[in-house]
């Protein structure tokens, strides 16, 4: 077993386990780095319905593919469906933050009805038997089993172009999270750019649909930003190092789900993130636990010497 | 509605209405503390607490899987503070990075250790099995009065039956100091109420229907009635008793309309099968939300509030 999880590792488990690896990577990268400003925006649970409202969308996308003839399971329609039916989901959740009901009251509304909608829509394909849909389980946690060559593709170039617009638009979306006042002042317009950062978490989601599935890929957005933030202050640093970290959890949970069958990719990935991230509780410099016991420990010896 | 009615329709029905009561009653004071998303967190979590009390003990009786899953849900409330306080980040980032690695690890030691396929199963705890609760038992509304038949009803309808009772009994009895602090926890501690003993009962109830609902209806459906009958009667009125009668209402509607709906609607369109009745109900409740985010008296923010 030792072994075929270290082949795994070092891309050696043949051609299809290395492009699950790299594409699991890439994901990781693309979803760490978007998701260190999500969360300084402090925009976490929304893309989380997000991630939930496109499973209608998934599900009506197969249902039409499948009724057209096709085996129902191409990426790119999939993912178009998830994509309308995660901004229908976005459109409603704004239009109950605008009636009295508290924001977290109207992201768990959306939550729940989009996704339970989709439960629905699911258990038609089971019982119409159209098509395959024994890969469509797959988008709620995440399989690598089914990975083909074309996904891979889609996945690395999804995650170069949003990595780019991230790039590009990071300096407002910075001065946007921070203030958003004197962001308005000084020329930004934030509800654009709250906008285009919803819509770049959307990309995530989408390339994440088939690593680590709708239900946690918002462990990949949130925990890789909040062990990041654990090592620095620095803004750039912190979406680089999250980027970093996601690519690494997302690489060895597919890894090792590659290895071992019956290992759920997606759970995989996010038990991996979460231990980088308690290992960055724990050691690291100034925030981590150890170093402030450190710091309080030297506080408390310098007490009775120090001047005086 | 012929005969098969009873045996196959009327125990899901009358479970999901129990379910949906117990878990829209404490839902209306998380809305008003704006906690609706704990319901959320702990329904996730109730699976790893699930799944490890089922490796621990060997059993999948009802107090050992209560006892799991409330376990879970005061570890997960620990790791939530952890997460808050070793890096400052929001309420909203700690929650969500909590529930989904307790979930996470749930499946993977549900997956790994082989307790797969005895009653705890992935899938149902992603889609509910509402439909497999039948009684074999019935052969009619008689059997309603035959004692040898109702001994064969699903052990979950006894179950849920109690334990919603117990939620409903202990909010009306909090009634007043539940209200107080819910509205104004300051003046609530100067009167002598236990604020925070009060919040954690709340949080306890919260807990005790997620998870007597989880294990009969899955999380998702679970959820749902949490936030959306409070919401909806949220948007109706603006009095608490109107609003806990209305959101009780509301849910006991939600599920019994979407089970309906979820059994003979595809058989009126001429499909011959069932769809999820979770799922059914779910979107039912999210119905009667758009309709009163639509049209409701008090859909709109109060003045003066940001």
């Amino acid at each position: 077993m030792l072994d075929t999880v270290l082949n795994a590792l070092i891309l050696n488990a043949g051609y299809n386990a290395a492009l699950v690896g790299i594409g699991a990577a890439l994901l990781g990268l693309a979803a760490g780095c978007i998701g260190a400003f999500v969360t300084l925006r402090r925009r976490a649970l929304t893309s989380d319905a997000m991630a939930h409202a496109t499973l209608p969308g998934i599900a009506l996308a197969f249902l039409v593919m499948a009724a057209a003839g096709g085996d129902g399971r191409n990426l790119a329609g999939l993912m178009l469906g998830a994509g309308l039916s995660a901004a229908l989901g976005l459109i409603w959740l704004d239009r109950l933050s605008r009636t009295r009901l508290p924001e977290d009251a109207a992201i768990g509304a959306t939550l729940s009805t989009f996704y339970g909608a989709g439960i629905l829509l699911l258990t038609v394909i089971q019982n119409l038997a159209l098509g395959r849909p024994a890969g469509l389980d797959s988008v709620l946690l995440g399989s690598t089993a089914g990975m083909l060559r074309g996904d891979a593709i889609i996945l690395a170039l999804g995650a170069a172009v949003t990595l780019c617009l991230l790039f590009i638009l990071r300096r407002p979306l910075i001065m946007t999270a921070f203030d958003p006042g004197h962001a308005r002042l000084m020329g930004v317009n934030t509800a654009l750019m709250d906008r285009a950062l919803l819509l770049l978490t959307l990309a995530c989601v989408l390339l994440g649909l088939h690593v680590v599935g709708l239900i946690l890929i918002v462990a990949l957005l949130i925990l890789p930003a909040l062990a990041a933030r654990l090592w620095s202050d620095r803004m750039e640093t912190v979406a680089l190092l999250a980027g970093a970290i996601g690519a690494l959890a997302g690489y060895l949970g597919a890894a090792l789900s590659v290895a071992l069958p019956d290992l759920p990719t997606g759970p995989a990935i996010v038990m991996i993130t979460f231990t980088l991230f308690a290992a960055s509780a724990l050691v690291a410099p100034g925030k981590g636990l150890l170093a402030q016991a450190a710091a309080r420990a030297r506080l408390r010896r310098a007490l009775p010497t120090g001047p005086n | 509605m012929g005969a098969e009615f009873v045996p196959l329709t009327l125990p899901p029905l009358v479970i999901a209405t129990l379910a949906a009561l117990a878990c829209a009653a404490p839902g209306n004071f998380l809305l008003l503390r704006r906690q609706a998303l704990l319901g959320d967190a702990i329904s996730h979590v109730v699976l790893p607490g699930l799944v490890a009390a089922f490796l621990l003990t060997g059993s999948t009786a009802p107090p050992v899987m209560l006892a799991g899953a409330l376990a879970a849900a005061a570890l997960s409330a620990l790791m939530i503070e952890a997460i808050r306080r070793s890096t400052n980040a929001d309420p909203g980032a700690a929650m969500g990075a909590t529930f989904t690695t307790m979930f996470a690890g749930g499946v993977l030691l549900l997956e790994l250790s082989g307790a797969s396929g005895t009653h705890l199963d992935v899938d149902h705890a992603l889609y509910g099995s509402l439909e497999a609760l039948i009684w074999l038992d019935a052969t009619g509304w008689s059997s309603l009065l035959d004692p040898a038949a109702l001994a064969g009803l699903p052990p979950e309808l006894p179950q849920l039956a109690l334990i919603t009772a117990a939620v409903l009994a202990t909010i009306a009895l909090l009634w007043r100091p539940l209200t107080i602090a819910t509205f104004d926890e300051g003046f609530a501690a100067t009167q002598g109420i236990p604020v925070r003993l009060l919040s954690a009962a709340l949080t306890g109830l919260t807990a005790l229907a997620a998870v007597a609902a989880f294990s009969a209806v899955g999380s998702i459906l679970t959820i749902a009635m949490l936030v959306c009958p409070p919401a909806t009667a949220r948007l109706l009125t603006d009095s608490l008793p109107r609003q806990v009668g209305l959101s009780l209402l509301c849910a006991a509607a939600a599920a019994i309309l979407g089970t309906l709906a979820a059994g003979y609607l595809p058989l009126a369109l001429g499909l011959p099968f069932a769809v999820s009745a979770a799922g059914a109900i779910a979107a039912t409740s999210g119905l009667f939300l758009a309709l009163a985010a639509t049209f409701g008296p008090r859909r709109h923010p109060l003045q003066g509030a940001a």
